[in-house]
């Protein structure tokens, strides 16, 4: 009975979660502009999505900025981590503080703090400010992927590349980044995915044309429903499933490379 | 070299981003330039407190509390399941909870949009059943549920991971003793999951308190939550003053809920989601 109670629960809690977004993603297959009945299969939102000039510019602006942003970050986040790494004390405990900074504080607020920042030296909104604020936000979730990597680390095979003759910059690059690889990757995808799903940041950063998918999806979506929004917004969570899974497969090859070196 | 000197360009550039910013924020908010130079002023502060704003903030909080209250009565029973060993594929079920998380939160609002509509699926289906239709879309109702939607996730997680760590033999020492199953939950489960529930409530509240898009999509009329107001006056108005000013209080009211749960999740148990 107690089994049973407790089933039914969790499919209606799953069905709660899950119905909305799959009627979403089937209705983006369907004939007739009407989210109430099923007129048949067609591609045509689709193919409409793809003839639509505003969301090509919006898919390429989408893609630059998190491209450029997420390389960026990662590559700030790293050498970042590893100064990090090295502090102690309160200026440690002072930059791991900062780094938290960003992931609490509301999204809002960094929107409109950072648009401030951003007219105040009279930069003009656009694809820059739109960057800038997206390696911003994007810094932290290198870090905390990185630092954790650091840790695990021996510091004494860097200490031995300097006794063997290496250069700090050699040990860095023959001996420390093979290992913290995995964690870097895993903070440029995770970079990418917060990039590519980002809207409200960029909607107060961004001006002048330039607009990214998400900003695109909500200002379709104020003026109504429109089954294009149905297909794009597939398409975004096909592709951001796609970059978890390989990151979670990533993560578990990870975990089972260790385990197996720890036994 | 100085080896923590790597993180320096980090840093400085987290200082111009995040802290300069903020620091403009208060400026804006809390001062004003006029011929004389710079000079404090409360104007901004107090336009804040006048009763059509004022009424604004109440709303806000009032829903974010609901959907919070909501979130927490159909999330705790969710996370107990989640963690029992009853249900079998646990760990799938777990994973297949946190999915939806990664769609697209405006994607989640907008199929809500799609789903309450006057001939949307959910009012098909009560026709189909003669049953009297729903109209809630673009009222607070259909907010709060899409609060509730978007957020619950957030509050079973926190509350999932404490009670995973729960030492069994805790309750198995309390059915010995003699305590009935609701005497345990009580006295045992609860009070040790509180760390969690902490967590849950400021992970849910918090994004609650400052949603425009929620409000936007699902509700009614310009001046729904503070997060439209600060938006509207950064925006459309142009006034930074005032908007700055609702960010500060908005702020101050999200550091006070947090200080509140800090003091019960003493230890930071409550697991964050990274």
């Amino acid at each position: 009975m107690k089994t049973f109670l407790m089933k039914s629960y969790t499919f209606l809690v799953f069905f709660f979660l899950y119905a909305p977004i799959i009627t979403l993603m089937v209705f983006s297959f369907n004939e007739s502009k009407s989210r109430g009945t099923w007129d048949g299969f067609t591609l045509k939102w689709y193919a409409e999505l793809f003839r639509d000039s505003q969301i090509g510019s919006a898919l390429y602006y989408t893609i630059l900025v998190a491209i450029i942003a997420s390389i960026f970050a990662t590559v700030l986040g790293t050498i970042a981590a590893i100064g990090i790494h090295n502090m102690r004390g309160i200026p440690k405990t002072m930059a791991i503080n900062v780094t938290y900074f960003p992931m609490l504080s509301p999204d809002i607020v960094m929107g409109i703090s950072l648009m401030l920042l951003f007219i105040f030296v009279k930069l003009n909104l656009g694809f820059l400010t739109m960057l800038l604020a997206h390696i911003t936000f994007n810094l932290p979730f290198v870090i905390f992927s990185v630092l954790p990597k650091l840790r695990q680390l021996n510091d004494d095979t860097y200490d031995a590349a300097l006794d063997l003759g290496a250069t700090p910059y050699e040990a860095y690059k023959k001996v420390i980044l093979p290992q913290i690889s995995p964690g870097i990757i895993t903070g440029f995808l995770l970079a990418f995915t917060m990039s590519i799903d980002d809207f409200v940041v960029s909607f107060f950063t961004t001006g002048s044309g330039v607009s990214n998918l998400a900003i695109t999806i909500y200002s379709m979506a104020r003026r109504g429903i429109n089954p294009k929004i149905n297909a794009l917004l597939t398409l975004m969570f096909i592709f951001i499933m796609a970059i978890l899974i390989f990151v979670n497969y990533r993560m578990a090859k990870d975990k089972g490379k260790e385990e197996r070196e720890m036994n | 070299m100085k080896r923590k000197l790597l993180a320096a360009p980090y840093l400085v550039w987290m200082v111009i981003f995040t802290i300069v910013p903020l620091i403009l924020v208060f400026y804006f908010g809390l001062f004003e330039s006029g011929p004389d130079g710079i000079y404090f002023t409360t104007e901004h502060i107090k336009r804040v407190f006048e009763p059509i704003y004022l009424k604004v903030i109440v709303r806000s909080l009032w829903l974010a509390f609901i959907s919070t209250v909501v979130c927490l009565i159909l999330g705790y029973p969710m996370a107990m399941i989640l963690a029992s060993k009853v249900l079998k594929m646990r760990d799938i079920l777990v994973v297949l909870f946190v999915l939806p998380m990664w769609m697209n939160f405006l994607a989640r609002t907008y199929a809500w949009m799609t789903l309450l509509e006057n001939n949307g699926l959910i009012n098909q289906f009560l026709t189909f059943l003669h049953l009297p239709t729903l109209n809630i879309l673009y009222t607070d109702k259909a907010v709060v549920l899409g609060m509730v939607y978007n957020f619950l996730p957030f509050m079973v997680l926190p509350i999932y991971s404490v009670l995973r760590k729960l030492d069994s033999s805790l309750l198995e020492a309390a059915q010995d003793l003699g305590a009935t199953p609701i005497k345990t939950f009580i006295k045992v489960i609860f009070p040790l999951s509180l760390s969690g529930v902490a967590s849950g409530i400021i992970m849910v509240f918090m994004p609650a308190v400052t949603t425009f898009v929620i409000s936007r999509l699902l509700g009614g009329g310009q001046y729904m939550l503070i997060g439209n107001l600060i938006e509207q006056q950064f925006l459309t108005t142009g006034d930074w003053g005032f908007g700055s000013s609702l960010s500060l209080i908005l702020m101050f009211l999200l550091l006070i809920t947090m200080g509140i749960m800090s003091k019960t999740d003493k230890d930071q148990e409550g697991g964050r989601l990274w």
